[in-house]
């Protein structure tokens, strides 16, 4: 193994004889900064098919329990340390499902680490209220709250917000724009695949 | 397949028999039209689109000029992470160090996520030579397994069948025999296909589209879900990497988070981006191990003039504006990478001999160029591989005149008094008929300008 890692550098080693002068330094380009992030996230991850609601920071468990009952989910697999303010009335909950108990749920409920206003996508980093990466990919409904101050403008801010989490806990992460869906048939986009058929976002704050 | 190329034919022989199907031309220029529609509007929305090639292709250049740092610090974080890197000079050794992970697992099952790396050294192949079935899980891949076909697209492999053709195929195989060509009806037979084999696999494969250094991490880009899968549910994930998918440092990865969903499938984000760093206790697989491949990468890298090419980050926005492929598809090119990064990528990666008619298979008109990302300036490429072809003797010594001729002023100017005079035809004969049969000679000025300058000075 050694050799084979010797023999693969000494050719890169030779190929670059000319050591070429890469640039001094990447500029990286200037992300853009809309007016309303909030209002850009919603209507971009709407673009998605994915269903967006908002809703004041008191109202997150109703209306998780009003989307459950329009799924017609009565068990939903949650993360341990989901926040109690979130939980719906009247739903089962079940916290360390397995990979199999998983597929039988009716949906999964969880947070996120940040969201990007720019391209409507949600990004999970196995954080507080994420819970494990197989909770969000077998079952086939995700309700995702989204608190308003999670979200970011552009790409790259979300980038910096959830750097910290792979450097010092190597945590591994998701980005999640709408629901699972294959472009393979004629380039048609089709909602649904192996992941979540149906994603509901839930945008959580203050009220204007 | 150990090798990307298939079949001996060249890309004109390759062609005619693909312009000949008027249903491939028909899936091929509606898939095109659409896909050309979608990536324009995304990018145009983008204000800083120029800057971000820009970057992009200055990241890619300074991952090239310090590969070897690079590879040996991705090696460090990743290994510090938890995985275990290992080093393929070429397809077999990679195959062999794949194989035999999964032997030594007892294991005769794997997943995978769809992987142009994997296909160019024929794992698949490999495997079931060794008695391990491989399953592709990506819809349109899995459509090519099933059917024994070969991808003619890097993004959509199976662009060249319609929704009739693959209503067809899944009733054969894997569907109910009612099913209907709606295309949800059939991505939801491909999800009752594969969901048990999903939860039961012991051992993913996958590939990478980004690989950074400084971090370790790994990052699959995807729709479906499927690569989701592969990369968190089994025991055991083995990862193929091409060693110039690097990039140094993770605040780089959100540069070609906005370039490549953009301009590849045309949307703002793909679905799903997975990145994974090493191990992560309780969440995912307990085993993880990269596949370091050369390849003839490093061949590639050797060429001042040529290493561009492997800046390329597999978008295939040079297959749809590409006036070329949209008419002869990809399999004409005879190689898992085809469309203009085929022509300019496969030469390269298997040496001129074996790909010598590629760098002609193009108008050099420019689109890819315009479209490319990273600005791989594909035409420069192409031109420059075109030197590198082997010529026949008539030709090689037909250049040679005409650069004797034109490096002598009186000589450039008695030849074109004599080109005059000369029938056209008389160019276009014999052994330089080859050259000429696609080409219309221009006709010679009656006067040349510096001839009407020198009349008019007074």
């Amino acid at each position: 193994m050694s050799d084979a890692r010797d023999v693969l550098l000494g050719r890169v080693r030779a190929a670059l004889t000319d050591r070429p002068q890469p640039a001094a330094a990447v500029l990286l380009p200037t992300p853009p900064a809309p007016a309303d992030p909030v209002a850009l996230f919603a209507e971009r991850a709407g673009e998605y098919r994915a269903a967006v609601h908002r809703v004041g920071l008191t109202g997150v468990a109703a209306l998780a329990a009003e989307i459950c009952a329009a799924h017609g989910a009565r068990r939903l697999a949650v993360p341990q340390d989901l926040p109690q303010a979130w939980r719906p009335h009247g739903v089962e909950t079940t916290a360390d499902a397995t990979v199999s108990a998983l597929d039988r749920v009716d949906g999964v409920l969880t947070g996120c680490a940040a969201a990007i206003a720019e391209t409507g996508t949600i990004v999970l980093d196995g954080g507080p209220g994420q819970g494990i990466r197989a909770l969000t990919l077998v079952p086939d409904l995700h309700i995702c709250v989204v608190p308003a101050e999670l979200v970011c403008a552009s790409v790259s801010e979300a980038f910096q917000r959830v750097e910290p989490s792979v450097r010092r806990r190597r945590a591994p992460l998701t980005l999640i724009s709408g629901p699972s869906a294959t472009s393979d048939i004629e380039l048609s986009r089709v909602e649904g695949v192996h992941g979540p058929r149906r994603l509901e976002i839930v945008i959580a704050g203050q009220l204007s | 397949m150990s090798s990307a190329r298939r079949g001996g034919a060249t890309f004109p022989q390759a062609a005619h028999v693909e312009l000949r199907n008027t249903q491939l031309r028909r899936n091929l220029g509606h898939a095109t039209r659409t896909i050309r529609a979608k990536r324009a509007a995304v990018v145009d929305e983008l204000d800083n689109w120029q800057q971000l090639r820009e970057a992009g292709a200055a990241i890619k250049r300074d991952v090239m000029a310090n590969l070897d740092t690079y590879l040996v610090e991705f090696e460090r974080a990743a290994t510090d992470a938890g995985a275990t890197v290992h080093w393929a000079p070429d397809a077999d050794a990679a195959n062999d160090l794949v194989a035999g992970i999964v032997a030594g697992h007892g294991e005769h099952e794997v997943v995978k996520v769809k992987s142009l790396t994997t296909d160019e050294i024929g794992l698949n192949d490999a495997l079931a030579a060794r008695g391990v079935d491989a399953l592709e899980t990506d819809f349109a891949e899995l459509i090519l397994q099933l059917d024994g076909d070969w991808s003619s697209h890097i993004l959509v492999p199976a662009i060249h069948r319609n929704r009739s053709e693959i209503r067809d195929l899944l009733r054969r195989t894997i569907g109910p025999a009612d099913l209907s060509d709606d295309p949800a009806a059939l991505a939801e037979a491909a999800r009752i296909h594969l969901r048990e084999r999903f939860l039961r696999a012991r051992i993913g494969i996958s590939g990478a589209n980004f690989a950074i250094a400084e971090t370790g991490t790994l990052v699959v880009l995807e729709s479906e879900g499927n690569g989701r899968m592969c990369t968190t549910l089994p025991e055991v994930l083995i990862s193929v990497v091409g060693i110039e998918k690097l990039l140094p440092r993770f605040e780089h990865l959100a540069v070609f988070m906005q370039l490549l969903p953009r301009s590849s499938t045309g949307e703002r984000m793909n679905p799903y981006t997975s990145l994974w760093t090493g191990v992560t206790p309780g969440d995912g697989p307990g085993e993880m191990h990269v596949v370091l491949l050369d390849n003839g990468r490093s061949d590639v890298l050797r060429d001042p003039d040529g290493r561009e090419a492997l800046h390329c980050i597999r978008c295939s926005a040079c297959l749809n504006v590409c006036p070329v492929y949209e008419r002869t598809g990809g399999h004409a090119y005879g190689s898992i990478y085809p469309g203009p990064i085929g022509a300019i990528l496969t030469p390269q990666l298997e040496g001129i001999g074996a790909a010598a008619s590629l760098p002609y298979a193009s108008s050099l008109c420019g689109a890819c160029y315009e479209v490319c990302p990273v600005k791989i300036d594909i035409p420069r490429v192409l031109v420059h591989l075109r030197g590198l072809t082997p010529k026949r003797g008539a030709e090689r010594r037909a250049m040679r005149t005409l650069a004797w001729l034109f490096a002598d002023a009186g000589r450039y100017r008695r030849a074109q008094r004599l080109a005059r005079v000369l029938p056209a035809r008389v160019a276009g004969a014999g052994p330089m008929r080859a050259w000429t049969a696609g080409r219309d000679l221009p006709a010679v000025a009656p006067q040349s300008f510096r001839e009407w300058w020198h009349e008019r000075r007074p």
